[in-house]
């Protein structure tokens, strides 16, 4: 239950199904080459706004180049071709995943819940220095949960202002909801700088807190010091 | 016990973090190689540029069968609301002028009944479509304008194309700029052969003397320094839908 598992020998448990690590590291490509496409697609028009109007702000990539290796496509046609056919795929394996979540019952071991909240708080006091001893936890602590919960969430964001973007005169109530066009393309754009923030965080935080979880999300097996499982 | 003295215990711990870091270099390795061939600026080379392009006919065929619907209209706008302005664009090294307003005729022809070559004061005799609608360029700028013409299905009507019509090709003297449409792109209400831009005569900067407009479809696919329309059996390209642009490019 708690980590304090260094006098004993650590258990190796099963952590990750196929379909999980399958999709979190198909995931990562996908989204990286949706970033790249998009990145190449931002340099036809380096800002958001109708044309002869204010931009929308904050953007601190207005008028701005993206470098080359962060763009894939090498022109506008050629991104939105990239964009165009991986988001399918990005869509479907997203949908795989969150129905494999809801069918298996995994859910529950995600899913920020209010309950999480005080956790969360003792959690974030871990992470300040405010408190020395980590937190009890299952297989995610509560800001684990609030993160991976989030995310999902984000990726929803991304792909509805999407489809806004893409047909916002057959889906005219979808882009309306965002606040029309020019704003559904900024929501998208800052979707990209969220899921970047989002990968940082999360590579720093296993190599910091819990590398064995990097090799549970290769193979699936998991010896580390958050084995029990709720 | 505190968090330090764990950590300790787990770096002396025999196999896990280790073969974790190895398999993080292996996985630096791999996503430094994807940086790679993204800073190529590639479009897929050879070996992915057709399927992306395959991908993209199922997205023309999702665009027209799925997202499309033919009764649907584009929000409509008042003319308070026009942009500033709007770019203008061809393709010619200079703008394309008519020399001859007066012997500039608008063909219409291929597989119709009756061929049609239609002068300005013919197409202004026409029914005529107003509104102020917002253009949607594939670059990603949209702006509010409003343009006057006469609705392509009007013309459609009186040529009455035949049966195994199912596309028009739209010509223009922009040095050889042409689109290619679906015939029930082309006959939805809001489909206009516009001659007046924001209540004036459209300018020769926005593709005077006729010009498509359709708030339905991305710009370019609205032919400016119009010719004619010919009906076909077969997809007709165009100038940026053959060089990768989306085909059918609705909005």
């Amino acid at each position: 239950m708690t980590p304090d598992t260094h006098n004993a020998p650590r258990l190796l448990v099963k952590r990750h199904h196929g379909l999980v690590r399958a999709t979190h590291w198909l995931s990562f490509v996908l989204l990286a080459g949706m970033v790249a496409s998009g990145l190449q697609i931002y340099g036809a028009y380096t800002r958001f706004g109708e044309r002869g109007g204010p931009s929308y702000q904050p953007n601190p990539f207005q008028d701005t180049t993206f470098p080359a290796w962060a763009r894939l496509g090498g022109w506008l046609a050629g991104a939105l071709n990239w964009h165009f056919a991986l988001m399918w795929i990005l869509i479907a394996v997203g949908l795989v995943y969150v129905l494999y979540l809801a069918g298996s019952g995994e859910w529950r071991a995600l899913l920020f819940r209010p309950r999480d909240l005080p956790g969360a708080l003792a959690m974030a006091q871990y992470y300040l220095r405010l408190r020395a001893d980590h937190p009890p936890q299952g297989k995610h602590n509560p800001l684990q949960k609030l993160a991976y919960t989030s995310i999902v969430l984000v990726g929803a964001l991304a792909v509805l202002s999407g489809f806004a973007i893409y047909k916002p005169v057959q889906l005219a109530w979808l882009a309306t909801l965002f606040g029309g066009f020019q704003l559904a393309r900024y929501w998208h754009f800052w979707t990209v700088w969220i899921f970047v923030g989002f990968l940082a965080t999360h590579v720093a935080l296993v190599f910091m807190v819990d590398p064995a979880s990097l090799r549970a999300m290769v193979t699936g097996w998991y010896r580390g010091r958050f084995p029990s499982h709720d | 016990m505190t968090e330090r003295r764990e950590r300790g215990a787990g770096s002396r711990e025999p196999d896990a973090p280790r073969l974790d870091r190895r398999q993080f270099l292996r996985l630096s390795v791999a996503g430094g190689t994807a940086s790679l061939v993204a800073a190529c600026g590639w479009d897929g080379g050879n070996a992915i540029r057709p399927a992306l392009l395959s991908v993209s006919r199922f997205n023309d065929w999702l665009g027209e069968k799925v997202f499309y619907s033919p009764t649907r209209l584009a929000p409509t706008y008042d003319a308070s609301e026009r942009s500033d302005r709007l770019p203008r664009y061809f393709i010619s090294r200079t703008m394309p002028l008519v020399r001859d307003p007066a012997a500039w005729r608008f063909v219409v022809d291929g597989l119709v009944e009756r061929p049609l070559s239609l002068s300005l004061d013919d197409l202004i005799a026409m029914p005529r479509l107003s509104y102020t609608v917002k253009h949607h360029c594939v670059e990603g700028w949209s702006a509010v304008a409003s343009w006057h013409g006469v609705p392509v299905s009007a013309v459609v009507e009186r040529c009455r194309p035949r049966r195994e019509a199912r596309f028009i090709e739209f010509t223009s003297f922009d040095a050889g700029y042409a689109n290619g449409w679906d015939l029930a792109s082309a006959i939805h209400t809001q489909t206009i052969l516009a001659y007046g831009m924001n209540d004036s005569p459209l300018p020769a900067a926005h593709g005077a003397p006729l010009r498509l407009y359709a708030p339905t479809k991305l710009g370019y696919k609205m032919t400016k320094y119009l010719l004619g329309m010919t009906f076909t059996d077969r997809r007709p390209g165009g100038y940026w839908e053959d060089r990768g642009y989306p085909w059918f490019g609705g909005v």
